[in-house]
């Protein structure tokens, strides 16, 4: 990874993400609290829609240009943005330079891009945590799933399970071929439906196998894709995002390191 | 050969409901995936990534300097004996092997594996003029003797069974029935064997062209190569032009990483080095021809795909393709398969003829990973989704579907008012809701999220509002 501006001790512009903001504003709330319980002051920027990144990887430049415009007009007074998704953080992070290439909003872009982080990479490799000092109340076993976006385009897979491992009660086992795609990839999930539920059906397989009941990741699209393939095996395991799985173990009223 | 890439959706549905085919691509990609593990790093991560660098630089290099390699591996070769020729595309290339067959009276040809063969369809052509062409790469034995194309760039017949090819040579050579496979690749070999011995023309493929030496390198397992580049009185190659590398030194870094990126080897059993023509007391043809094909390459040349031409036809993209392991090679509708093909094939056959392929990707990166020459494939795959769109290839229902959505989602207030619509549709709605066309797909195998009965956004905003209370 490239060096960037240490992020400690600024304010944390958090960018929710659309899907996140309509399907699952909990592990929003969860990336909030365990900011906040890190003692950083967080910020949602209400103009903040989407990065366009549906559209950008559908081949419809134009049409992502416009929504990403209104992330850049959202985010213009950020410092530190922190995306609870390796797909969408990699699509501004990597692809907004490619998106805006001649464009006079491109240095704006590329500010953007440079203070954008991955929420487990912010806080491995932004902060240097990795142990959140945190305990579940109860034992649970757990097995990752790797989401490609955040694994090949932004390097991120070792933090969560590094966050998830010094946590009291957690026992991680492994998934196997944990870093093989979901078959989501997006409008693809829908273009091509069958090719992708083929994909789906041998991560159901590796899951069902697995010792673990609950599948962590980073990525609510890939949640949203296995778990709408294990309902429709009528299993109770599921896929969780690591915030709300990190979330659940945050003592009452405690902030880290007081 | 014809472009049937358009049909990708429908050719891949018969593959997905072919169990006996799905099992038989997953087991040979899986097995070749993971001996390329095994061999790309012997000796540690460090050391097979350093390769894979000195490899991608080796390629670029000799594509930033082509066309004067071209110029000095022509040179070289002339200088070698062999007697160079270019073809601008498919009919000139048909044209040029039919002349080089009527001038030393060929009436038997026998060809060693080459794809840029399979791109001008010269088997139809000669045979066509009354030559018999029989492949003798066991795999494309096996794919003419069936009537099929091959289905990956290395091993053409993945996608069948021991059990089929059985039936096919009992039904077509009588072989005596057998479910040995080596029993069945001595019968194959004893069938062979004849017909090296009777050709007049051999035809091969080239990995390599090194320009310092004018050397032509193969590198095949079978031994068949050898044979069809030894024993008929002419051999012919035919070598795309991008194929040229500058020195002897960037051959020995390519030699290295191309069958470990491929079949998981250190080294292919057979390498070969061809200078020229039989020399006076040696063995091995009178006459060699090297046919120097373009057949659109240099249009991709100028362009920003000019890295797809750096591809050494591995093949680890397709073994590590989870989209080629679930649709089979013969999807993508012509003679390049996977992640390569679904750019190469848009590029050389051009945009409207293979429409669905730059589509056929979940976009998760492997390909790129694994690829011994680092051609981002990825990024190709969304620049030309973009070129498709451009080009006005984009069906209505997306355009507008996607112009739709953009004009909420770059919008705050039409997005807010979305979000608390979602938020009242998940209470009133009912579970599970089918989703309309083009979407339907989705739930034909997996289920619908639950809408938030309140959006993040919403939830922030109360929260707000009671910390000012709180103050």
């Amino acid at each position: 990874m490239d060096p960037r501006p240490a992020p400690a001790g600024k304010c944390v512009s958090l960018f929710v993400t659309c899907m996140v903001d309509l399907l699952y504003p909990q592990t929003g709330m969860s990336v909030v609290n365990i900011l906040e319980y890190l003692g950083l002051e967080v910020d949602f920027p209400m103009a903040q829609t989407c990065c366009g990144q549906p559209a950008f990887n559908g081949g419809y430049r134009r049409d992502a240009r416009h929504v990403a415009y209104q992330f850049l007009k959202a985010f213009q007074d950020a410092e530190v943005i922190v995306a609870p998704s390796g797909s969408c953080a990699a699509m501004v992070r990597h692809e907004f330079p490619v998106l805006f290439a001649g464009d006079p909003w491109l240095a704006e872009a590329e500010r953007l891009a440079s203070i954008t982080w991955e929420f487990t990479e912010f806080v491995v490799d932004g902060l240097g945590i990795d142990d959140l000092k945190l305990a579940l109340p109860h034992p649970q076993t757990f097995a990752f799933h790797d989401s490609c976006h955040g694994l090949r385009m932004m390097g991120v897979g070792e933090q969560s399970r590094r966050l998830l491992g010094n946590v009291e009660n957690a026992t991680i086992v492994e998934l196997v071929e944990h870093d093989e795609c979901c078959g989501f990839g997006g409008l693809f999930a829908v273009k091509m439906a069958d090719v992708s539920g083929a994909m789906l059906e041998k991560k159901i397989e590796h899951i069902l196998a697995c010792p673990a009941d609950t599948i962590v990741l980073g990525d609510v699209s890939c949640m949203t894709h296995i778990n709408g393939g294990l309902a429709r095996r009528g299993t109770s395991k599921r896929a969780r995002h690591i915030a709300d799985v990190l979330a659940e173990a945050l003592p009452e009223g405690v902030t880290y390191g007081r | 050969m014809d472009v049937k890439a358009r049909d990708f959706i429908p050719v891949a549905q018969v593959a997905l409901s072919d169990p006996a085919l799905r099992a038989a691509v997953k087991r040979a990609t899986d097995t070749a995936a993971q001996k390329r593990l095994a061999t790309m790093f012997w000796a540690g991560r460090t050391h097979g990534e350093a390769l894979r660098q000195q490899a991608a630089q080796a390629r670029r290099r000799a594509l930033r300097d082509l066309p004067a390699l071209l110029e000095q591996a022509e040179a070289a070769m002339t200088a070698n004996g062999i007697q160079v020729l270019w073809a601008a595309d498919g009919d000139e290339v048909r044209r040029l092997v039919l002349d080089i067959a009527a001038r030393h009276e060929v009436r038997r040809a026998v060809k060693s594996k080459s794809m840029i063969s399979e791109e001008v369809a010269l088997n139809h052509a000669l045979q066509a003029h009354d030559i018999d062409v029989l492949e003798t790469d066991l795999g494309e034995f096996i794919v003419q003797l069936s009537g099929e194309t091959p289905s990956h760039i290395v091993t053409p017949v993945i996608h069948k069974s021991k059990e089929t090819i059985r039936d096919l040579f009992v039904r077509e050579l009588d072989m005596p029935p057998t479910d040995d496979a080596e029993a069945m690749t001595q019968f194959a070999r004893g069938h062979l064997r004849r017909a090296f011995l009777e050709a007049d023309m051999g035809i091969s493929g080239g990995n390599f062209i090194i320009a310092e030496t004018g050397a032509l390198c193969l590198v095949t397992n079978e031994g068949n190569g050898r044979m069809v580049t030894s024993l008929p009185r002419v051999h012919v190659a035919l070598v795309g032009i991008e194929k040229v590398i500058a020195t002897v030194e960037d051959y020995a870094t390519l030699t290295q990483i191309l069958p470990r990126s491929s079949t998981g080897q250190t080294m292919t059993v057979y390498t070969q080095m061809i200078h020229g023509p039989r020399g006076a007391d040696d063995d091995g043809p009178e006459h060699v021809y090297v046919i120097l094909v373009d057949n659109g390459r240099s249009d991709i040349y100028p362009t920003d795909y000019a890295e797809a031409l750096a591809c050494i036809r591995c093949g680890a993209c397709l073994n590590a393709c989870p989209v080629y392991e679930a649709t089979g090679g013969h999807a993508y509708g012509w003679v390049y398969s996977g992640p390569i093909g679904a750019v190469i094939t848009p590029l050389l056959t051009g945009l409207e003829n293979a429409s669905p392929l730059p589509h056929a990707s979940s976009l998760c990166g492997l390909c790129k990973e694994v690829c011994p020459v680092d051609i981002d494939l990825p990024r190709m795959l969304l620049d030309l989704r973009h070129d498709l769109d451009e080009a006005g290839h984009t069906p209505p229902v997306w355009k507008w579907g996607i112009r739709g959505w953009a004009m909420v989602a770059r919008s705050p207030r039409l997005f807010g008012l979305a979000a608390r619509a979602a938020g009242l549709g998940g209470r009133f709605l009912p579970p599970r809701p089918p989703l309309p066309p083009p979407l339907n797909g989705w739930t034909r195998t997996r289920d619908l999220p639950e809408l938030a009965p309140k959006s993040f956004r919403q939830l922030w905003a109360e929260r707000q509002k009671a910390g000012k209370r709180d103050d």
